[in-house]
């Protein structure tokens, strides 16, 4: 879980910083879309490298959910029957919703590939013009896709801010001065990501980006 | 102060149990949480019904034998309180109040609130102490503890195995009180020998016994009467990759 | 009328005479000892997993032996020794402040307030060095100083150093180390662990404790447990009080079984009062809670003076507040012993100057305390302790002085048992609390770990290998004539309780006996107040035998069940720790006659006539026992009177 939680979290780092390039403009933005396709080249041919970041992303997804699914069943099993008065969180809310939000995510991502990387379901689709792509998705007349957008990104901000603390968990930290600094980069990754993500389909939303 | 209660009831392991509720009249806002279910039972073996189990034993705290779910909470709204030392005057004056028992596959209930924590004697079989035959100690002052050590190693140790953690966590996990043992025994020198077998034994037996895998979601720590710290799960988790690593 | 006869005096055959020093050496090298291959073939059954019970188990399974142990918790881990605060003594001499085994055993049978067995109470102080060693080698976290070596306090008004403890928690820490040496052992197979099983008759068999008839008390099943020697770990006997500090689950039933079938039982009127325990607050109490006496230390204790003032504490001023232990003791003051800072608060709480509800209480007041240290030092002090108070009681004692009264805590009495930890019945041992120890009329702070300890690390388990060179004895089967009789008793018993079907709960018996055995057996005992406690118990008995309540059947589990059984024991052995009380005509220790006082009141021991264990031989139900004398000599300590003025 934490491993390939951890990989993905690069990953959304990573993916964030090209979104940002929309800010400085169509052609750096679609530039950098059509460089991701030449990483490695010459050495590799060409999109190459981006199958096997996908390969690889595909393999850090299907473990993490594998994970998941095997530690839900495993609490399903641990407590058969539930209590009549359903328990109060006591905890923290994020570790609470980390399920829902997985399988919030999930269907986000299935969304989003389908959306701006085949483009089956963009108004635009054309797959030489990200730039475009993203200004016709986020359309103020497609407010509902901005909507399912941020739920999304704001469900990526909860289960990272418990993730990324529960990762370090896993793997180790055991000081209560390592907690708290666990549980403040947790936050501060989370919050650097939300605003990340969201600032793009705003940007557009509200014409700053046309 | 009178309240309603809805109390578990369950006459054995194999039955099927059901809330049941009881207007309780008349209770000492000075009483315990156990001494109010005693007046209830008293009341209700005079009226010819049987009596509501539960388990307890010290009544200070320490034995860690009581526990229940109090309105969805181990051991009730008092945070590091056992349901021995919860007092009525936390409760309002005419407050419904659920009694349920804890519910973890690894804990059958075995009548009404009293469930069976054996697992957790399971636990320490596979490894939780230090082989240390009668007899065949040195003296005390052979072995020097750095009294950081020794302090955290004791407040690991003052885990009462009462299962609150068990109870509240989503997963049904017992990764705090195994987590306690190891930390306990792993922070001193004379566990060190045995440290490794330690927690692969004891989260082997913790598996086995059927508690759920731990997500560090934290209710435990909330939950619990002494405190025990969630860190010591890290510390649990380390331990346990270096002895898999280890062992190659 | 005949409340007891006299018979045989006893003697202690097992202990050996000459240097006090050497004894325990020559009694370990005297006893016949068992071959390695043989043990396999004994089985030892141990009934309690408290410090004694525990350890004994863990240490004879590691000695080989097959152990079969018993609790009727539902795990070994929660019996009652988990409780103890304060620490554990052992002379460590770590201080280099003078103590020694000698200073040690000097200062317990001076305590005892010279009623213990000198013997005894010196191989007790040899042993407690070890289990200092043991416990630390087993992982139990003492408190620890800078430099890495154990801290020590001093304790209870001891001038040297020798306590050793874990904060306030060193029962428990003690305790999980022999849970988790028993646990290891249960893991290899040495032990065999019956958690939920209460001990209910003991089998005796050519005379030899050959087993006993537990009770499964989650299935009710009644089985025949057989083995080579039994042990008794099964704690003491204060709940017979039915408010003390003891855990609600403990009783004397195991004890008092074995008394029936021919144990003597010695010194039951030694019971241990406890100064500083949380009031009473109202008729659904159902134990009290002990804080540690190291509130004396700092706090002080007043009452008000005029009788029935019913002022808050902040409105009388100081000079209408008696400090009466600063009165009456004044080199002392508020650090007297316990037994007469109980009985002085039960003298001011008879005059009616008790504070709190019932007026059962005294003032225990930090505000001298805040006043001079400050606040922050009282809390890093006893902070904890605040907060257990606040907690039970709502009030703040930082802001209202604490209400504290004296409560059962402890009893020195149990089943006499001779050097060797045997009872008059071969084969069954007595180790802990349950034997009539070490302690003599009184025990001293942070003795009773010590003592559960020694007996089962160490000396039980040298000893039992005298008697068990003699075995295995001949195998047993369900359909021998003692088994078959000791199993219809407890069948027939249970029977009988489930079958009155009367009007009253066992609580309601027990906690009426309890007033009986406070009101004429507590801190001060007359002639006339136990002798009329003895008809009150006797008629008392009757009516619970003929109107007691015991809801449900005996084969599932049933609280009420396992409760009226332990509160018919107590019935009886309160009977004879009346009898005990009455016999012994003098004050001793735990123990105050109001006939035997100096003229100012203090405790007058009589030693030219008491100087003696009573043990006492059961003789039948409301029977007037037979009391046999075994006489104390005290060749290195000599008696002396106690005063704290």
């Amino acid at each position: 879980m934490a491993g390939t939680g951890l990989l993905l979290v690069l990953f959304l780092f990573a993916h964030m910083a090209g979104n940002l390039k929309i800010f400085v403009g169509a052609d750096a933005f679609d530039h950098y879309a059509h460089w991701l396709r030449d990483i490695g080249t010459p050495l590799l041919p060409h999109t190459w490298y981006l199958w096997i970041q996908r390969g690889g992303l595909t393999v850090a997804v299907v473990g993490h959910i594998a994970a998941a699914v095997i530690l839900a069943r495993r609490a399903r099993l641990a407590r058969p029957v539930r209590y009549a008065h359903r328990p109060k969180v006591q905890g923290s809310y994020a570790a609470r919703t980390m399920r829902w939000g997985g399988v919030i995510i999930l269907l986000f991502v299935i969304f989003h590939i389908l959306d701006l990387t085949t483009g089956t379901v963009n108004p635009v689709g054309d797959a030489q013009h990200p730039y475009a792509n993203v200004v016709a998705d986020f359309a103020p007349s497609r407010w509902y896709v901005t909507l399912f957008y941020t739920l999304a990104i704001v469900s990526v901000g909860f289960h990272l801010r418990h993730g990324i603390f529960s990762a370090l968990r896993t793997l180790g930290q055991q000081t209560p001065r390592g907690e708290r600094r666990a549980r403040a980069i947790a936050l501060v990754l989370s919050l650097v990501l939300v605003v990340g993500y969201l600032s793009v389909p705003f940007a557009v939303t509200i014409g700053a980006i046309k | 102060m009178n309240l309603k209660l809805r109390v578990w009831r369950q006459t054995d392991p194999s039955s099927r149990g059901r809330m049941v509720t009881y207007l309780v009249e008349d209770i000492s806002p000075d009483a315990s949480f156990l001494e109010m279910l005693d007046v209830l039972n008293e009341r209700l073996i005079l009226a010819g019904d049987e009596p509501i189990a539960f388990d307890h034993d010290c009544r200070e705290g320490i034995c860690g034998m009581c526990g229940m779910m109090i309105n969805g909470v181990a051991h009730g709204p008092s945070r590091a309180t056992t349901t021995c030392q919860l007092h009525m005057r936390h409760f309002k004056d005419g407050e419904t109040i659920d009694v349920e028992p804890w519910r973890a596959a690894a804990f059958p209930v075995v009548k009404d609130l009293v469930v069976d924590r054996g697992a957790f004697d399971s636990i320490i079989q596979a490894g939780g102490y230090i082989s240390a035959p009668t007899g065949a100690a040195p003296d005390a002052h052979a072995t020097p503890v750095p009294k950081v050590d020794a302090d955290a190693a004791f407040e690991a140790a003052t885990c009462i195995g009462c299962g609150a953690c068990v109870a509240a966590c989503p997963n049904g996990s017992a990764m705090l009180f195994t987590a306690a043992k190891v930390g306990h025994l792993g922070l001193l020198p004379q566990g060190q020998p045995e440290r490794d077998t330690r927690v692969v034994g004891m989260l082997e037996a913790h598996d086995e016994a059927g508690f759920g895998g731990c997500t560090n979601a934290g209710e435990c720590t909330t939950v619990c009467p002494k405190g025990i710290p969630l860190t010591l799960i890290g510390r649990l988790n380390s331990d346990y990759r270096k002895a898999v690593t280890k062992r190659g | 009328m005949t409340f007891w006869t006299e018979g045989e005096p006893i003697a202690d055959q097992a202990a050996p005479d000459g240097p006090i020093e050497t004894r325990w050496e020559r009694r370990q090298f005297g006893a016949k000892l068992v071959n390695p291959a043989n043990r396999r073939k004994l089985t030892v059954i141990v009934v309690g997993t408290g410090l004694a019970g525990g350890s004994a188990a863990a240490t004879l399974a590691e000695a080989g032996y097959k152990v079969r142990s018993y609790c009727y918790q539902d795990s070994p881990r929660r019996a009652h020794s988990i409780a103890a605060q304060g620490g554990i003594n052992a002379a460590k001499n770590y201080r280099n402040d003078g103590d020694s085994v000698y200073r040690l055993f000097y200062d317990t049978v001076k305590g005892g307030d010279f009623r213990a067995r000198e013997s005894n109470v010196y191989r007790l102080a040899q042993v407690s060095v070890n289990i200092i060693d043991q416990c630390v080698a087993q992982g139990v976290p003492f408190a620890r100083e800078y430099g890495g070596l154990l801290d020590n306090r001093s304790f209870g008004g001891t001038q040297v150093s020798r306590t050793f403890y874990a904060r306030g928690q060193t029962g428990q820490q003690l305790l999980l180390g022999a849970y988790q040496a028993l646990e290891r052992q249960i893991a290899l197979g040495n032990v065999e662990m019956h958690a939920r099983h209460e001990m209910l008759e003991l089998v005796v068999v050519d005379g030899k404790a050959r087993g006993i008839v537990v009770r499964d008390l989650v299935t009710g099943a009644i089985s025949t447990e057989f083995a080579d020697a039994v042990v008794l770990a099964s704690g003491g006997y204060g709940n017979v009080f039915f408010l003390s500090t003891n855990a609600k689950g403990c009783n004397v039933t195991a004890s008092w079984r074995a008394h029936r079938k021919g144990a003597l039982f010695a010194n039951p009127c030694y019971t241990q009062i406890h100064p500083t325990c949380i009031p009473e607050s109202g008729t659904h109490q159902s134990k009290l809670t002990l804080m540690s006496e190291s509130l004396r230390n700092d706090g002080r204790v007043w009452v008000p003076v005029r009788a029935g003032d019913d002022r808050l504490a902040a409105d009388i001023p100081e000079a209408e507040r008696d400090y009466y232990l600063e009165r009456i003791y004044p080199s002392f003051g508020n650090l007297v012993p316990r037994d007469i800072a109980s009985r002085a608060a039960k003298n001011v709480c008879d005059e009616g100057r008790g504070v709190g509800p019932g007026g059962l209480g005294v003032y225990l007041d930090f505000a001298d305390a805040i006043a001079r240290l400050g606040r922050d030092a009282v809390e890093a002090k006893y902070g904890n302790l605040f907060e257990m108070y606040e907690r039970i009681t709502g009030d703040d004692p930082y802001t209202t002085p604490m209400r504290i009264y004296p409560a059962v805590h402890y009893t020195m009495g149990g089943l006499w048992v001779d050097y060797d930890l045997q009872s008059t019945i071969p084969g069954l041992f007595v180790v802990g609390e349950a034997n009539f120890s070490d302690h003599g009329a009184n025990r001293l702070g942070a003795s009773a770990l010590m003592q559960g300890l020694a007996d089962g690390y160490f000396v039980l388990p040298n000893t039992i290998n005298d008697y068990l060179a003699a075995g295995p004895f001949r195998p047993l089967t369900e359909s021998d004539e003692e088994v078959v009789a000791a199993r219809a008793l407890v069948e027939e018993r249970i029977d009988k309780l489930l079958s009155i079907d009367g009007d009253r709960t066992v609580d309601s018996f027990h906690r009426e006996l309890g007033h009986i055995m406070w009101e004429y057996c507590g801190m001060e005992r007359t002639e006339e107040g136990l002798t009329k406690a003895i008809s009150l118990i006797r008629s008392l008995r009757e009516e619970f035998w003929t109107r007691v309540k015991v809801p449900g059947t005996g084969e599932t589990l049933n609280q009420n069940l396992e409760r009226a059984g332990r509160v018919a024991d107590f019935f009886e052995l309160a009977e004879l720790m009346c009898v005990d009380a009455l016999h012994r005509a003098e004050s001793c220790g735990g123990h105050f006659r109001a006939e035997s006082q100096t003229p100012d009141g203090e405790a007058l021991r009589h030693d030219d006539e008491f100087s003696y264990v009573a043990a006492w031989q059961f003789t039948g139900t409301g029977e007037p026992p037979v009391l046999r004398k075994e006489a104390l000599e005290f060749e290195y300590v000599h008696p002396s009177q106690r005063s704290y003025k």
